[in-house]
């Protein structure tokens, strides 16, 4: 359970996250969305120690993230990640381990990076270098490295970024392997409100750094509070079971 | 079909049998006279070159891997630049002879405290205080680093014509006149720092992966970073107040070490870049003692040299 209270994340006059409190539970996958500058990957980066808040005090599973190194429970996956150093996809799955095992690998930690590399289908590229591989398959990659960690907690900051469709659509079906095979619990950024509605179990808008709507995805794909997240009118159509947000 | 490179393993025994055979002739090639004389002479004129080429290599390995850039050197810091203003305000106040009338102990402890104090007062205002990064840091070293050098400049221009051709030569690393109390000394502070070094070896790794991925992974990134920055201000700072500033050394060999060690492991490149910087440090004295005639200061060599590679390496496109 991650619970969010009172908490802010300010720079100089500008507010960029303002008081938000929530609580997130245990299991599933809760996509947060909103506009441009909402204030998502902040919280989120919050969440993940890698910012910390201004004010309010953030809890994963009653610990403060604040004073609790906390890379066994929980796992930040950020947008661009530029590494300099010549890695191979398996040197950088192995990495994952590294909270358990500072940098001495022992034979369930190879048990450990052979299967993060499996679930992600990297056997084949596990020897390949970093810098030699497409946009897709380095995504995959880091989110193996993460699954290698095995931490209750996942948070993915906009991971369909640069992805095209085929690729975005494998690695939204991957997120949900993880939460409902693994049992993880994942926070995930998203841009798309059709994929946050399609493959989430939850759904927390945010607009201007604040909450403004959350629940699961019925509650809102609605036209009244994709307006009110978005400030602009949205058709929602139902086809099927499924229903598509439409803004054009 | 890309062309399998060699091990590790194997270019670490190359490169040492390489330092070895340097090592070996920079202690015989040209032995005469006395050599009761002769030999503790070079072997502690060897043993400065080792420790200086340890400390650059070393520190500039560590410093490109916490700023994440493989162009960067300590020097960014603006530590040689200090070291210059001192030597000039020493000379502007006292006068050239004021080195020779202080115990060269005493100079050095003031030079080495004076960039360690600088780098830490640094560190402890931009990086540890409020939620400036590392990137603020290096522009304010950089800048400092233009001040030092402004001011130098006035004083040098101020003072006697005679003086300054004195000082001028303290401003090239020289390995020509070493005191062995200093070389002591200096091996026992860069034996401290080596031990807390080896004993953060995995986490030079994940350092390696950037700031967000070491913070995921556990490591407390901006403790770590600091630790690690001071190691190599002390580095630097000794090894430049034993023989004066090597700069461009430590860009060569650092990016030689990564381009020979296609690996990301610390405890692989860190041996790889110390063993190029002896070969580069202790050949190219060898040269400069038997091609050159002791003409010309040794950095000179060592940076007309790795310019080359170095545009060699850019050419090749191996710098990323």
């Amino acid at each position: 359970m991650i619970e969010i209270s009172g908490v802010s994340k300010r720079y100089d006059e500008t507010v960029v996250v303002d008081d938000v409190s929530i609580t997130l539970p245990r299991a599933g996958i809760t996509a947060v969305v909103g506009p441009n500058g909402a204030g998502k990957s902040t919280l989120l980066t919050m969440i993940g120690r890698l910012v910390s808040a201004s004010a309010g005090r953030i809890a994963v599973d009653g610990l403060d993230v604040a004073t609790t190194p906390g890379a066994r429970r929980l796992s930040i996956l950020r947008q661009d990640n530029h590494i300099v150093s010549r890695l191979t996809v398996r040197d950088l799955v192995a990495f994952g381990r590294y909270p358990s095992s500072k940098g001495r690998l022992t034979r369930d930690d190879a048990a450990h990076i052979e299967r993060a590399l499996a679930y992600l289908g990297l056997e084949a590229l596990a020897e390949r270098f970093l810098d030699e591989l497409s946009g897709g398959q380095r995504q995959r990659a880091h989110v193996a490295t993460v699954l290698c960690q095995d931490t209750d907690y996942v948070l993915l900051d906009e991971p369909l970024n640069n992805l095209d469709m085929k690729h975005a659509r494998d690695m939204m079906r991957l997120v949900r392997r993880m939460a409902d095979e693994l049992g993880k619990t994942i926070v995930i950024v998203l841009h798309d409100i059709n994929v946050a509605a399609t493959y989430a179990d939850r759904i927390v808008a945010m607009r201007d750094g604040r909450i403004v709507r959350s629940g699961p995805p019925e509650a809102i794909m609605t036209s009244q509070a994709l307006a009110a997240i978005y400030d602009m009118e949205i058709e929602v159509a139902r086809i099927g079971d499924r229903m598509l947000a439409i803004p054009y | 079909m890309r062309v399998r490179a060699p091990s590790p393993r194997a270019v670490l025994i190359l490169l040492g049998l390489l330092a070895l055979a340097a090592a070996a002739g920079f202690m015989t090639i040209g032995l005469t006279g006395r050599l009761d004389f002769v030999l503790p002479l070079r072997a502690t004129k060897l043993a400065a070159l080792l420790l200086v080429g340890y400390a650059v290599a070393v520190s500039t390995v560590l410093f490109q891997t916490v700023s994440g850039n493989r162009i960067l050197t300590p020097s960014i810091m603006g530590l040689d630049a200090l070291y210059v203003l001192i030597q000039t305000v020493v000379v502007f106040l006292f006068g050239a002879a004021a080195f020779g009338a202080v115990d060269a102990r005493l100079v050095f402890l003031v030079e080495a405290a004076s960039m360690i104090g600088f780098a830490a007062v640094l560190y402890r205002w931009l990086f540890l205080g409020a939620r400036h990064g590392l990137h603020l840091l290096l522009l304010a070293g950089v800048i400092f680093g233009v001040f030092f050098r402004s001011l130098s400049n006035l004083l040098q221009r101020m003072i006697d014509p005679t003086e300054f051709v004195v000082l001028q030569d303290r401003f090239f690393a020289s390995f020509n006149t070493i005191d062995r109390d200093l070389l002591g000394l200096t091996a026992v502070i860069v034996l401290l720092v080596s031990v807390a070094g080896w004993r953060m070896r995995h986490v030079f790794d994940v350092l390696a992966l950037g700031r967000d991925a070491a913070i995921s992974l556990g490591v407390p990134h901006r403790a770590t970073v600091t630790r690690v920055l001071l190691m190599v201000t002390v580095l630097v700072s000794v090894s430049t107040a034993l023989v004066g500033p090597v700069t461009f050394l430590g860009l060569l060999v650092s990016n030689l070490a990564y381009q020979l060690v296609r690996s990301h492991r610390h405890v692989l490149i860190l041996p790889a870049a110390v063993l190029i910087a002896w070969i580069c440090l202790v050949g190219g004295q060898v040269a400069l003692e038997r091609a050159f005639g002791f003409d010309t200061a040794l950095s000179i060599v060592i940076e007309f040299a790795g310019g080359i590679v170095f545009i060699l390496l850019l050419l090749r496109g191996g710098l990323r």
